[in-house]
């Protein structure tokens, strides 16, 4: 099975197949990457997520694809535009709802796919790349889930697109201009909205190009497994169809019935009421919320302290609350690239990581506990708490990742994949647990 | 081409060659013109002749009350224009420069002879949203002044920041007196 190599493909007796192969060898690819390839025995459901996110993208552009055949980009329409898909063009509702929440399932499959390469150690060598691509994958999907979010039209779309933009604005020295360079003009309007849905149409293609070199560096090393050590041959290992196939279809057979169970059910579940309201450039909404899962780092952009950086008065001009607060934003992302090199354990699944294992569920409640405070209102206990989540999520990156490892008297690892799984071997090893 | 390939391949020493001259001339004009081909593009999202040619906005102040503030358009952006009480501007000076964020005297943001008006551009300095308070009945937060609900920034009767993380005072626009009862903004 895994003796199929890159350049000496199988065998087709097909004499189509093999006409078509010898001059362009798609079949051999798909052979060699869906079919043989070799995965470890031992991958549990949360190796589910990969594959489901690779169908709500599909779903994502195709449901997207259709609704803009009968969407308008323009302020005086867009709104209308909407509500006549809803009401007007056939089984509108549904291609918008799915869409819809079809962005939410997306961000809460992804931030389980991201929980599940936290726990098991699936950012270290040699899968770092896989990792930051990982991260700007999650970047281009926030910005896309951003700018779509705008087209709309409604308060919060108006709103959250003023808010978010002025982020730029604490750049220094360029900053206003670049807002006005990304607003078109002096304040969020028809050109923004025109280039926002062109930027949305765009974007999604970009994240798929990402996500191919994504599944490339995977595929170059392997999938990593539960116990967090590398396949060593046959044993270890069972080709990807039909072992991982059936099973990821189940899951998703599993996930559609939850997706389409919001779908129908419970479609402005996620949503904020406050967009069914035309968008108005001159009322504010009391409470504007971010979608929830922009919620986190709404919240670490709330909770910077007006004198953190500038305590002692020195960088007046450059750093003041509103900087510093959109830099530990920004910062609580793209600290997730350095993470292989922040955390030196040798061993990668949390399951032999004692110490590891307590933090990781620490940290995990604290980013939950973090966007349950974005929701809320900055004032008095909440932003306190805000405060101290945002500290302890920088704390665990920054302090305790690098330094357990120090201290840290991890378990013995099993000898191979095989022999603690499979217990009733002939050679009965350790087992994992 | 030979020649200098076996050269190299002798492992002298590299020399100078009006080659390399070529070479980077070449790459120096196609950097040039990649640069010059991408600004049309960068430039592109720039605000357009029509989005430019705003037309300042005359507005009548005669009905405005003591007390009262009115919400105008201008550059697509709010402005807010209130004519405060007396209280409020006594409030207003008699403010220590040193308790301010951003350090401002209330006869900055006024005209000369006019401190009962105050006109502004009604957007937080934070992050853009409009703050309350120049509606009646609308909080106006703990300076007696404007309350931004997006993050909690309160600005004073004089439309300065004082708590909160917006960086600082409510911009005030170029406008001008025409009479006693109008203003030209822009």
């Amino acid at each position: 099975m895994s003796s199929t190599h890159n350049n000496s493909g199988p065998n087709w007796k097909n004499p189509i197949v093999k006409w078509v192969d010898h001059r362009l060898p798609i079949f051999s690819f798909a052979q060699h990457s869906l079919i043989d390839y070799p995965t470890p025995r031992n991958l549990s459901y949360w190796w589910n997520y990969g594959s489901l996110l690779g169908i709500v993208l599909v779903i994502m552009i195709a449901t997207g694809v259709f609704l803009s055949f009968n969407y308008t980009a323009h302020v005086d329409l867009a709104f209308d535009s909407v509500e006549r898909i809803m009401r007007d063009v056939n089984y509108g509702w549904l291609i918008r709802y799915i869409h819809m929440n079809g962005a939410s399932m997306f961000f809460l499959l992804v931030y389980i796919h991201i929980f599940r390469g936290l726990y098991y150690g699936s950012y270290k060598a040699p899968r770092e790349i896989l990792w930051i691509i990982g991260v700007l994958i999650l970047l281009t999907m926030m910005a896309t889930a951003f700018v779509g979010y705008v087209l709309p039209w409604g308060q919060m779309s108006f709103w959250g697109a003023t808010v978010i933009t002025n982020l730029f604005s604490v750049i220094p020295f360029v900053g206003p201009d670049i807002v006005t360079w990304l607003w078109g003009g002096f304040s969020v309007d028809n050109p923004t909205l025109n280039r926002f849905f062109s930027l949305h149409y765009l974007l999604p293609f970009v994240i798929f190009g990402l996500v191919f070199l994504h599944l490339w560096a995977l595929h170059t090393h392997k999938s990593n497994n539960p116990l967090g050590i590398e396949a060593k041959g046959d044993k270890d290992e069972i080709p990807f169809h039909p072992y991982y196939t059936i099973k990821d279809l189940f899951g998703l057979g599993v996930f559609m019935i939850f997706f389409m169970g919001v779908v129908f059910f419970a479609p402005n579940l996620f949503g904020e009421p406050e967009n069914y309201l035309r968008a108005n450039p001159l009322v504010t909404p009391p409470a504007i919320v971010p979608e929830w899962y922009f919620l986190p780092y709404y919240a670490i952009l709330r909770a910077v302290p007006d004198n953190f950086v500038d305590a002692w008065g020195l960088l007046p001009v450059i750093i003041d609350a509103k900087t510093s607060g959109v830099i530990a934003m920004f910062a609580s992302i793209l600290l997730l690239c350095l993470l292989p090199w922040l955390d030196r354990s040798k061993v990668r699944s949390a399951r032999f990581r004692p110490i590891y294992k307590q933090l990781y569920w620490i940290f995990f409640a604290d980013c939950l506990l973090l966007g349950y405070v974005g929701a809320q209102p900055a004032e008095g206990t909440m932003l306190l708490i805000g405060r101290i989540a945002t500290f302890w999520y920088f704390f665990h990156l920054l302090i305790l990742i690098p330094f357990v490892p120090l201290i840290e008297k991890t378990k013995d690892l099993p000898a191979s994949i095989s022999e603690a799984v499979l217990g009733n071997d002939e050679k009965v090893g350790e087992a994992a647990e | 081409m030979t020649d200098s390939e076996s050269q190299e391949n002798d492992g002298s020493p590299h020399e100078e060659t009006r080659r390399d001259f070529l070479m980077i001339s070449t790459v120096s004009v196609g950097a040039i013109g990649a640069g010059l081909a991408a600004w049309p593009f960068i430039d592109l999202m720039n605000p357009s002749k029509d989005v430019l040619a705003l037309a300042s906005t005359e507005i009548d102040l005669s009905g405005i009350e003591e007390g009262q503030s009115i919400t105008a358009m201008w550059r697509g952006k709010p402005i807010f224009i209130r004519r405060r009480t007396d209280r409020e501007i006594n409030e207003a000076q008699t403010v220590k420069l040193s308790d301010l964020k951003d350090p401002e005297t209330d006869d900055q943001r006024v005209k000369k002879g006019k401190s009962q008006w105050l006109v502004m551009v009604g957007i937080c300095t934070h992050l853009g949203c409009i703050p309350m308070g120049n509606k009646s009945g609308q909080t106006r937060g703990e300076y007696n002044g404007w309350f931004c609900p997006c993050h909690g920034s309160h600005y004073d009767t004089s439309g300065r920041i004082r708590k909160g993380p917006a960086p600082k005072n409510f911009p005030i626009p170029p406008y001008k007196f025409l009479s006693d009862n109008t203003i030209l903004i822009g």
